[in-house]
């Protein structure tokens, strides 16, 4: 295990390096990463992994230009080369210079942070984790379900921050969790249906949020409902009212106003992959987003969410803001340099992929504040509507406005009660009209946890939070098929 | 800079001995070795606002002892963390449920090649990135650009424990970027796209990609909507690309085809006879190393033949299920299956066509011979996020980008502006639905989750399904 010593002088070689060749401000982050991931499939375990890594990733700003160079060797040579080599990038960088710009400013921080846990999720021995994937994905199958998948992941990472401002943090975040599947195989078609959700749950939890998951308890129920959608009626193609539930609905805070928030691609920073945003900065604080029911925070500070720290990886303590506020957007996901071009006070939400990546503008929880009904309400409330839930495609373009989703499982909804069970539902539209026809909003809040949002060149993938409910959404256009 | 891989095959051996002294010889045991020097110069608003690099040697290790498998991974390569990486692998597979459906290891057996590395390449300085990016910004005539160069080199060993040792290196290079130009009255900006990729640096122009970038984004300004429905459309490489990189992970996986998941069915004529499939990295210019995951070395393999699908990836778990042999396409996961990370759709041509550069927004003379044909359809310069409805038909919905054209008498008439489409993309290729394919097939190196080096022609097919517009 890496030691906080050894770690802190690392990054404080690489920073001093990066300084001594010429840059004007450095960051290192010293990370060591625990992660395990176990799948099983009809009974047996098929894949256990068991990965460790540690390394250095240092930023150097030289004029206005960045560089940045990771590696794993945290020798005192090898951590002053990286720093050395961050600057020689950025001077390249600055064959090609951007206007000139600064960070926004933030008090050198010096402190500690870890997430609680009650039962720290790598003392659980894989015996236990293989019986239990086995078993749950034995009695799927067993249930009919031709394919039944499991899958555990857990994550332990220790990170060590230094910057030539002075700040000098280390933190500790432990998260798991994992989910099943059921799939069967009809004539023309497949239908899966999976719990808790379609990647899974995850937190920043011990192993007891995989214990109240109790997957044995869902896994014959998902094989029942997999094979029954095979015979039941599709999703009828038109307009009307949906009631979306709330794994389903976090996926869609996500992909249409998480990444549409996101100052760097507002910036253009990100126009040429993961794409821009239709939001423009001279209509922050005015324009409508949603229906007054719609209030979206960015809250690092979530207990238990997948998306939680203490500090941001710029060591930017954790602040908690709104993002849309009953209806108006107010706010973004910044860092530090965009949120100074930007001209904004904030920074707050940059995070890596570990220590070989660039921290950059990232989701940490972005989710609904809680409405004022039930589910059980809404649905009352719904003389004619559909119920989708559980995510089982989604797709956005490059601006977060058009969209199309999937779901796995559909029910009818006639005069305030489910009813038939339908096959292949999708829904269609455009964010701010979607968004504006939220007219009933659950106070039943779960912050479901995202453990794959790529974005980056290269790639990187990234842990949010969204917490959300069950939400009704009228006119809404649903039953499009190729 | 070495292309020598003496340091890999070592650190494999270290590890194969560290397991035989912990748990004797009988003990089945799989070790790569990849080191990876990934350096990537992106570019945004017109100047260089990311630019990193990484140098990260990466263990892996799988192994099967007592009817159990299990596997681990470590970028800490001291022996301290080489003999953790055996113990808690050990571990794991003595406490896990039994593994029925372990293949056994890869025989001993020769890699048809070394893989294809370019020494300028592999030591190309962060100087030579920014030269392209500059060349791509100024080629562009003042209008925003964004995108990234890359170049990436691998060396990589596998090992296992009943004699297997191949070893290989490989370079890519890849440049790709978008112009932007201000839209009219107020309205979105028109991006035009342009990429390229190679096992050479400097076979990347980044003028001429940014001139290309430059005329699309210039041709798309003001777009205007069309109706839903289906319409002929020619897609260009850059869209086609993305058919063949679905059917790889979706249609080709050989645990798909298992499962029953896919639409893949060997020996039948399910797609139009223009089209033929094949994987092979051992081919001239191909990226990637020149073995798979199980230590199965690559070879040319045909996965379809003149419209007939006459085989699918297979890794050595997916071919024991199967009853076959491995085409050599494992990636070192069970739950994911076999994938054909060199997959391309065969151009029209022999292979020794060239096109050039056009005037207007068609990427090349052989996008623009495809679109000359077209009576009323949409010329598609680039399509992304693409998500999988239905895995059956491998039914995809997902939206057009970087540029759509309608096309009337074989002329472009004007721009139209960001369409979905819900389209099976096996149906598109099927009988009687390709119209041409275009007479050269670039690479398209994959940005996505998984390391890629596909090829893909332009194409003119027949009917495409138009689901929305820009507006819902």
């Amino acid at each position: 295990m890496t030691q906080s010593p050894a770690a802190f002088d690392a990054a404080t070689a690489a920073v001093e390096a990066a300084l001594a060749a010429g840059a004007r401000y450095a960051d290192a982050r010293v990370v060591h990463t625990r992660h395990e991931s176990m799948a099983a499939r009809n009974g047996d375990v098929e894949d256990l992994s068991q990965a460790e890594t540690v390394g250095v990733g240092v930023r150097a700003l030289v004029g206005s230009s960045w560089g940045f160079f990771g590696v794993p060797d945290l020798t005192d040579a090898g951590a002053r080369d990286a720093g050395a080599r961050a600057a020689a990038i950025a001077h390249a960088s600055s064959g090609v210079p951007g206007p000139d710009a600064d960070l926004v400013p933030v008090e050198p921080q010096v402190g500690s942070w870890s997430n609680p846990v009650d039962v720290d999720p790598f003392e659980v021995s894989l015996s236990t984790k293989g019986d239990l994937l086995a078993g749950a994905t034995s009695a799927s199958h067993r249930a009919g379900a031709d394919v039944a998948e499991g899958l555990l992941q857990a994550w332990d990472t220790s990170t060590w921050f230094v910057s030539s401002e002075g700040a000098r943090i280390d933190q500790r975040v432990r998260k798991c969790g994992g989910g099943i599947w059921s799939t069967v195989v009809g004539e023309g078609e497949t239908q899966r249906r999976s719990y808790p959700s379609y990647f899974g749950q995850y937190g920043q939890r011990g192993w007891e949020l995989v214990t109240e998951f109790d997957l044995p308890a869902h896994a014959e129920r998902l094989a029942e409902e997999a094979r029954a959608l095979l015979s039941a009626p599709a999703c009828p193609a038109g307009e009307t009212d949906v009631v979306i539930g709330s794994e389903q609905l976090a996926l869609q805070i996500h992909e249409s106003v998480g990444h549409a928030i996101e100052l760097d691609r507002i910036l253009g920073w990100e126009a040429a992959f993961a794409g821009t945003s239709w939001l423009d900065l001279a209509r922050l604080g005015s324009l409508r987003y949603g229906s007054d029911l719609m209030t979206i925070r960015i809250d690092p500070t979530f207990p238990g969410a997948l998306g939680s720290f203490g500090y941001d990886d710029e060591g930017t303590p954790a602040t908690a803001r709104d993002a849309v506020r009953e209806g108006t957007w107010v706010g973004v996901l910044a860092g530090r340099d965009s949120g100074a071009v930007a001209g904004l006070d904030y920074g707050g939400s940059v995070r890596a992929d570990g220590w070989a990546r660039l921290p950059m503008v990232r989701m940490t929880n972005v989710g609904l504040a809680p409405g004022p009904h039930t589910f059980d309400e809404i649905v009352a409330a719904t003389d004619d509507g559909i119920y989708m839930e559980n995510n089982r495609s989604w797709s956005i373009d490059d601006r977060r406005l058009n969209f199309q989703f999937g779901c796995e499982v559909a029910w009818e909804i006639k005069n305030g009660r489910l009813g038939r069970m339908l096959r292949n539902p999708t829904y269609t539209g455009i964010g701010p009209r979607f968004w504006g026809s939220m007219d009933m909003l659950s106070s039943e809040i779960v912050p479901w946890g995202t453990p794959n949002c790529g974005k980056g060149q290269p790639g990187q993938v990234g842990h949010t939070g969204h917490p959300a409910a069950p939400a009704r959404f009228r006119g809404v256009r649903v039953g499009v098929r190729g | 800079m070495s292309v020598a891989t003496d340091t890999e095959v070592r650190l494999a051996e270290q590890v194969l001995d560290v397991l035989r002294g912990q748990a004797g010889a009988g003990v089945e045991a799989e070790v790569v070795v990849t080191r990876t020097e990934l350096a990537l110069t992106r570019f945004a608003t017109s100047f260089i606002h990311q630019n990193v690099a990484d140098l990260t040697t990466t263990v892996r290790l799988r192994l099967h002892l007592d009817g159990r498998t299990a596997g681990g991974a470590t970028t800490v390569t001291s022996a301290e963390g080489l003999r953790d990486l055996v113990g808690r692998t050990l571990e794991g597979a003595r406490l896990l449920p039994p593994d029925p459906g372990w293949p056994g290891l890869a025989p001993s057996a020769p890699a048809a090649s070394s893989g294809t590395v370019d020494e300028a390449t592999a030591q190309a300085s962060p100087a030579e990135r920014a030269e392209r990016v500059r060349a791509f910004v100024d080629a562009a005539g003042g209008l925003e650009t964004a995108g990234y160069c890359r170049t990436r080199f691998t060396r990589g060993t596998f090992a296992n424990s009943a004699g297997q040792l191949v070893t290989g290196a490989t370079t890519e290079a890849a440049m790709d970027g978008i112009a932007r130009a201000a839209g009219g009255a107020g309205g979105a900006p028109a991006d035009g796209v342009a990429r390229a990729s190679s096992t050479r640096l400097a076979d990347l122009d980044g003028g001429v990609l940014g001139a290309r970038a430059s005329a699309k984004a210039r041709a798309a300004v003001d777009p205007g909507e069309i109706p839903p429905g289906v319409y002929p459309v020619v897609l260009e490489p850059a869209a086609a690309a993305d058919l063949v990189f679905s059917l790889a992970v979706e249609g080709f996986n050989g645990r798909s085809v298992n499962d029953g998941t896919s639409f893949a069915r060997i020996g039948e004529a399910q797609f139009d006879a223009s089209v033929s499939f094949v994987d092979d990295a051992t081919a001239p210019g191909a990226i990637g190393l020149p073995f798979d995951a199980d230590g199965t070395p690559k070879r040319r393999v045909e996965l379809v033949r003149a419209g007939t699908t006459v085989g699918v990836a297979q890794d050595r778990r997916t071919a024991a299920v199967a009853g076959t042999e491995s085409t050599g396409h494992g990636i070192g996961e069970a739950s994911f299956g076999a994938f054909p990370a060199n997959l391309a759709l065969l151009a029209s041509g022999s292979g020794d066509e060239q096109v050039h550069e056009v005037e207007g927004p068609v990427a090349d003379s052989g996008v623009a011979a495809l679109v000359a044909g077209l009576e009323r359809g949409l010329l598609v310069s680039d399509i992304w996020y693409t998500r999988v409805l239905d895995p059956r038909r491998l039914v995809l919905t997902g939206l057009t980008r970087n540029g759509v054209w309608l096309v009337e008498n074989g002329e472009i008439t004007r721009p139209v502006s960001t369409l979905r489409f819900t389209q099976s993309y096996p149906q598109a290729l099927g009988p009687g639905r390709v119209v041409g394919i275009g007479p050269v097939a670039p690479h398209v190196v994959g940005e996505d989750w998984i390391e890629a080096d596909l090829r893909a022609p332009a194409l003119s097919l027949a009917e495409w399904n138009i689901t929305g517009g820009a507006s819902g």
